[in-house]
């Protein structure tokens, strides 16, 4: 019997509404209300006084690169820069290589994840066949093979028609749909968001208007079909703004914030880091401005990192050359601290909701509280410890971090899955075999 | 002339980050070796013992020309790599061809290359100085130098002059370079063309924009042409050469408009009966050709002071080690 108690904490639990000063206990793997005097005396305790206690963080937004580009990452590393971030469970997504559009190549994620994952690991698959846009994947059988949800993320279905069939279907399987808003046509060869900034630099320009009008065709489609469509890294004003009203009118939309669109704008690609190129890019103030507003007001509902892992040697080179991408997991509480709730945007309650249970809600996963009998998942973290990004420290296989070299308050202390321990403030805690 | 002169870089990589008397330091020097051109021994010895890469990853002929008489008239020895002789085409990085470069014990790079900021990637990588000679649309700083060197030339102080640049201005590095240059010279500005071809944000740097020709060309003492891009007509920015000639085009009639005595400049190639009348490109008012020899003078002054003030510079800033 495996025993843990953590004393003393600040116990957020914003699915049960818990803020309070006190202890969180775990028997076997899942969470009690109380023990024994006799689990007591057995228990491994943590104590917890003076930091956050809360449900292990939920991330449903991932590349985790395996099968076929795991010198970028694998589900062994990425599952630990999960675990350094206070991620429990998390969802990655299906542009592999093969991509994870058929029952096969899902079944070898959920395998190699049993082998090398210390998170929680929740597969999805496509929407269409090969991301091609041009035919609708086996989403049945996808289902069968238990995908959480469906996307073509890194690509977007440019072809109305096929977008209306696959949320028609995904919806009848009641799979939610995520979508990478983009319409191609105004992308050609954008390196960066289109705008001052743009224009200094030489780079070509992604206007706004590409994910706004994406975004407003969603709408329409999940109003028609009735079927859930879930926005993903929104990034503009206009997005963000698209989402609030489709809400109001009752329509079945949600959004997802990113860390890096609610911290940086695109003045940061100013001396050509590729560290700093991102699909859907870095924009102006006032869309960082309207993403974090999002975040405050629930027009976007969750926060996600879209951990995007490359090597060096392949973001290297000459910005417009780059791939897209920064990875985010290891960073991502501390810069959703800086950003609302340092800010004083945001109670913690409130900011850790949309990393726990609005995450785990969202695609229907059994995550993301504390109540009695839930997983034991749990991060603990000081909100005010300031630490320095080192990428040389970064669990993950790549570097290719924004925040490298800078300084962030809100450090993981402990890093729990199931009533173990598997990250203590420094490094990953090896899970006993099983 | 400004006799004191001043350069506080290791590379020549935009216009944007030099000041008014760096800039004002390439005039400078390109004067005084503006005078070396009438001699009959034209060779200078000033740069003897260097060695100067050419390394052009896209099609270039009077920039890498000039860039070649320029290091020859001082005296350093230069070899030309083009994209096709070069191992980028095997799929070599360009972190590693430049490296390779230096280790080849070259002193300096001078680059054309697609991509907007690989010059500055590679100053960044690179001990020896990196002279930018086009990336992408982002600047080529030598060209924005010799045009308001030309200008000064005919028109002396720059400050307060109305310079009209008409064009493609979205795609244009020339226009970038030569927007910092003239606002750091105190010119006015003015953008003119097709709005698909010059997109609002350029109001930001401190320009004009209007798309009414005549209203461009009324008050202008510099109209600079932009050499329309053939291969952008197939695409979304504008309907055909023959639209754009309609509306934009420089001919005798439009030209009439403009000040007697202002200044018609082309940073070529030019597509004769497209941005400009044949005739009016070889009319007195055109700089076109005076533009292509200034080419080398800057470019002369360029390599000098990347090669010798840089260093200077460093030698200064060294910690004293005995």
């Amino acid at each position: 019997m495996s025993i843990l108690w953590i004393k003393n904490g600040r116990v957020i639990d914003p699915a049960n509404q818990r803020d309070a000063v006190g202890d969180v206990f775990a028997v076997d793997g899942r969470i009690v209300a109380e023990l024994s005097a006799e689990q007591q005396q057995q228990a491994e305790v943590i104590d917890a006084g003076g930091q956050i206690v809360c449900p292990g963080l939920v991330d449903v937004h991932v590349h985790l690169r395996e099968p076929g580009q795991t010198h970028k990452e694998d589900i062994r590393s990425g599952s630990r820069a999960a675990a350094a971030g206070g991620f429990t469970t998390i969802v990655c997504m299906p542009n592999t290589s093969p991509v994870a559009d058929n029952s096969g190549t899902i079944e070898r994620i959920r395998n190699s994840a049993k082998a090398n994952s210390i998170v929680h690991l929740y597969p999805t698959g496509t929407l269409t066949v090969g991301m091609k846009g041009e035919a609708l994947a086996p989403i049945g059988s996808l289902k069968q093979a238990k995908v959480v949800a469906v996307t073509d993320d890194g690509k977007c279905v440019q072809n109305n028609e096929l977008m209306r069939r696959a949320v028609e279907y995904a919806h009848m399987l009641d799979l939610v749909v995520m979508d990478h808003c983009q319409d191609d046509t105004l992308t050609k060869g954008a390196a960066m968001n289109e705008g001052e900034w743009s224009m200094r630099l030489g780079l070509t320009g992604w206007p706004a208007a590409a994910e706004d009008i994406i975004i407003a065709r969603n709408i329409v489609l999940a109003e028609t079909t009735g079927a859930h469509i879930h926005m993903q890294h929104v990034s503009t004003k206009g997005g963000v703004e698209l989402i609030r009203e489709a809400k109001k009118r009752g329509i079945r939309v949600s959004g997802e914030a990113m860390p890096h669109h609610a911290f940086f704008t695109d003045e940061a690609c100013k001396d050509y880091n590729p560290n700093f190129k991102m699909n859907p890019p870095l924009r102006t103030a006032e869309d960082r401005e309207a993403v974090i507003q999002g975040v405050i007001d629930g027009a976007l509902e969750i926060i996600a990192t879209d951990h995007a892992p490359h090597t060096d040697y392949e973001k290297d080179c000459e910005f417009d050359k780059a791939p897209f991408g920064v990875i985010g997991m290891e960073t991502a509480l501390a810069v959703c601290l800086e950003v609302w709730h340092h800010s004083g945007f945001l109670e913690l309650p409130a900011l850790l909701q949309r990393m726990t249970e609005q995450p785990a809600k969202l695609v229907g996963l059994p995550a993301g509280t504390l109540s009695p009998d839930a997983v034991a998942d749990v991060c603990i973290f000081d909100p005010n410890e300031r630490w320095t990004v080192d990428p040389l420290k970064f669990q993950s296989k790549s570097m290719n971090c924004p925040w490298n070299g800078m300084t962030l308050r809100g450090r993981v202390k402990h890093t729990i899955r199931a009533g173990e321990r598997i990250w203590d403030g420094e490094q990953i805690l090896e899970p006993s075999a099983s | 002339m400004s006799t004191t002169t001043t350069w506080r870089h290791k590379d020549l990589t935009s216009i944007e980050r030099l000041t008014r008397e760096e800039i004002e330091t390439v005039h400078h020097y390109a004067a005084q070796f503006k005078q070396s051109l009438g001699r009959t021994q034209k060779k200078l010895p000033t740069l003897r013992g260097k060695t100067v890469i050419n390394l052009f990853i896209e099609p270039s002929t009077r920039t890498r020309v000039a860039f070649e008489i320029a290091a020859k008239r001082l005296s350093a020895d230069v070899t030309t790599i083009e994209e096709a002789a070069s191992s980028l085409v095997k799929g070599e990085s360009l972190r590693d061809t430049a490296e390779v470069i230096q280790a080849l014990n070259a002193d300096l790079i001078v680059m054309r290359h697609r991509s907007p900021g690989s010059a500055d990637y590679l100053g960044k990588i690179l001990n020896i100085p990196v002279i930018n000679a086009g990336d992408g649309a982002h600047e080529h700083p030598t060209q924005a130098l010799l045009d308001t060197f030309t200008m000064k030339e005919r028109l002396g102080d720059l400050a307060g002059r109305k310079v009209t640049i008409l064009g493609d201005i979205l795609f244009s590095r020339v226009a970038r370079s030569n927007i910092w240059a003239l606002k750091k010279l105190g010119a006015h500005i003015t953008l003119c063309g097709p709005a698909t071809l010059i997109p609002e944000s350029f109001r930001s740097l401190g320009c004009e924009i209007t798309h009414n020709l005549r209203a461009a060309l009324a008050d202008a003492d510099v109209v600079m042409l932009l050499r329309i891009q053939h291969e952008r007509q197939a695409s979304t920015h504008f309907p055909s050469l023959g639209e754009y000639k309609a509306l934009y085009s420089l001919n005798e009639e439009r030209a009439s408009w403009l000040k007697p005595d202002a200044i018609i400049m082309h940073p070529g190639p030019v597509n004769r009966g497209v941005e400009i009348d044949s005739a009016l490109a070889d009319s007195k008012q055109s700089v076109i050709l005076e533009q292509v020899t200034n080419g080398i003078v800057t470019r002369m002054a360029a390599l000098f002071l990347c090669l010798t003030k840089a260093n200077e510079l460093n030698n200064a800033q060294a910690p004293a080690q005995s």
